[in-house]
């Protein structure tokens, strides 16, 4: 690792200021797990780190004009096991459950892993079909990004580099639709996966009213698989149906070759889990 | 790294003893406790955070020693492997370790020690499958896996 000034501000507006002084000599560190691997690797250089571990600010879950607020501090694991995230938005308290391992939800938070944007974490498929935003704080502003404009490629997004995640808003999942999040894991559970899909729907008198699909780890971001969801929406709950309108997925996905498989092999797997996420959040039998 | 590191003053209480000193800020907290402290029951074998063997309590939560930084456990509480048993008598969790074969080779052991207690003081009577979804972070590449299962049980009965 390289030498850096290590600053602990007492407040998110000292730790903005603090950033904007530095002009892109300094890196912003919440929990430390993602940006401690780059630090030890050398992929980043900062000459000032801000550890946020201090910060009173941006701590807390709560419910307010049906829209869920996660302060951009809330730990994973607190999200996780929030009864207010839970009720809220179940697919959401899954999603973080399934991240890595306890002792890394302990310490990830939900701003940090916005701002890292591997696009093989388990939140950003679920967090693009429950239509979040995210809220970005610097010393002079702050804004709204909604998710579909939030990601923008492997390990970017659209934050400024003065800016500091500052909340997570969510409107409340539709509690007439059904919810999965699934991911296809070869080797052990806590890795990445080959891919992941959240998938929400509901149907009536045997025709899709509404289905969202999200997937993980097999483009340069989580994607949106809106196509499928236009191209199924009134069509018959079928098996047939759905193992057809799945094979869009292989055109929308662009995987890159690792040992979690070859990028042929998790385009193909990428249109299976999705049909079988759309099968579970429909009812349909294999 | 340049000849002479940046420095910062680190005051920290390990197992109930207050500690003070000057660490480079890039010292991670594993190399603090081993090299600076000589508590050198903490182990660091993968450096990433996957294996667990790292494991400590920070402020009484779980956390990855090889990923937290020295300086940011400044005014802390950190409790580590040697900070579990009450003088000459083993936690609950270390007994059932020796009395049900928790262990082969050892170097996992002082995480899996701690993930354990963590475990058990959050969920006082977990099923096996709770213990295997909150133990999955902690790796024994001896394999002993059931045995540990079976030590985490074994302790839960104690506690």
């Amino acid at each position: 690792m390289n030498d850096f000034a290590f600053h602990a501000p007492g407040s998110m507006k000292e730790a903005v200021e603090l950033l904007s002084q530095y002009d892109g000599d300094a890196r912003v560190m919440s929990g430390g797990t993602a940006l401690m691997l780059l630090l030890k690797q050398s992929l980043v250089n900062p000459d000032h780190i801000i550890s946020l571990h201090r910060v009173p600010d941006a701590r807390s879950i709560e419910v307010t004009d049906g829209v869920l607020h996660i302060g951009g501090l809330v730990t994973q694991r607190e999200v996780e096991l929030s009864p207010v995230v839970q009720k809220a938005a179940p697919l959401l308290a899954n999603a973080y459950s399934r991240v890595a391992t306890v002792r890394i939800r302990n310490a990830a938070t939900v701003g940090g892993g916005l701002a890292q944007a591997d696009p093989a974490m388990d939140p950003p498929s679920s967090l693009l079909i429950l239509n979040a935003s995210v809220k970005v704080t610097s010393a002079t502003s702050e804004r709204m990004v909604p998710i579909a404009d939030w990601y923008s490629d492997y390990y970017e997004t659209t934050i400024n580099e003065d800016e500091i995640v500052t909340e997570l808003l969510v409107p409340i999942q539709p509690s007439d639709m059904a919810w999965t999040y699934i991911k296809y894991l070869p080797r052990t559970e806590d890795d990445y996966a080959t891919v992941s899909v959240a998938a929400m729907g509901k149907a009536e008198n045997g025709k899709i009213s509404e289905v969202r699909v999200g997937l993980g780890a097999v483009s340069s971001t989580a994607l949106r698989a809106t196509g499928l969801e236009n191209a199924l929406q009134g069509a018959e709950v079928s098996l047939d149906v759905l193992r057809d309108a799945s094979q869009a997925i292989a055109e929308i996905v662009d995987p890159t070759s690792d040992p979690r498989g070859s990028a042929d092999y998790k385009r193909d797997m990428s249109v299976v889990f999705a049909r079988r996420a759309l099968q579970k959040v429909l009812g349909v039998k294999d | 790294m340049t000849s002479t590191p940046i420095k910062q003053a680190v005051r920290v209480t390990v197992n109930g003893t207050p500690y003070s000193a000057e660490v480079p800020t890039y010292r991670t907290l594993v190399d603090f406790l081993r090299y600076d402290l000589g508590l050198t029951g903490t182990k660091e074998t993968c450096s990433v955070g996957v294996c667990g063997a790292c494991t400590v309590m920070l402020d009484g939560k779980m956390v990855s020693s090889c990923l937290t930084l020295a300086v940011r456990v400044n005014d802390a509480e950190i409790q580590t492997i040697e900070g579990v048993a009450n003088g000459d008598e083993l936690h609950p969790v270390q007994q059932a370790f020796i009395d049900n074969g928790g262990f082969q080779c050892g170097a996992c052991t002082p995480g899996q020690i701690m993930a354990a207690k963590a475990l058990l003081e959050e969920n006082s009577h977990p099923s096996e499958d709770e213990i295997k979804q909150f133990m999955m972070g902690n790796l024994c590449r001896c394999t002993g896996y059931y045995q540990i299962i079976d030590s985490i049980k074994a302790a839960a009965e104690q506690m």
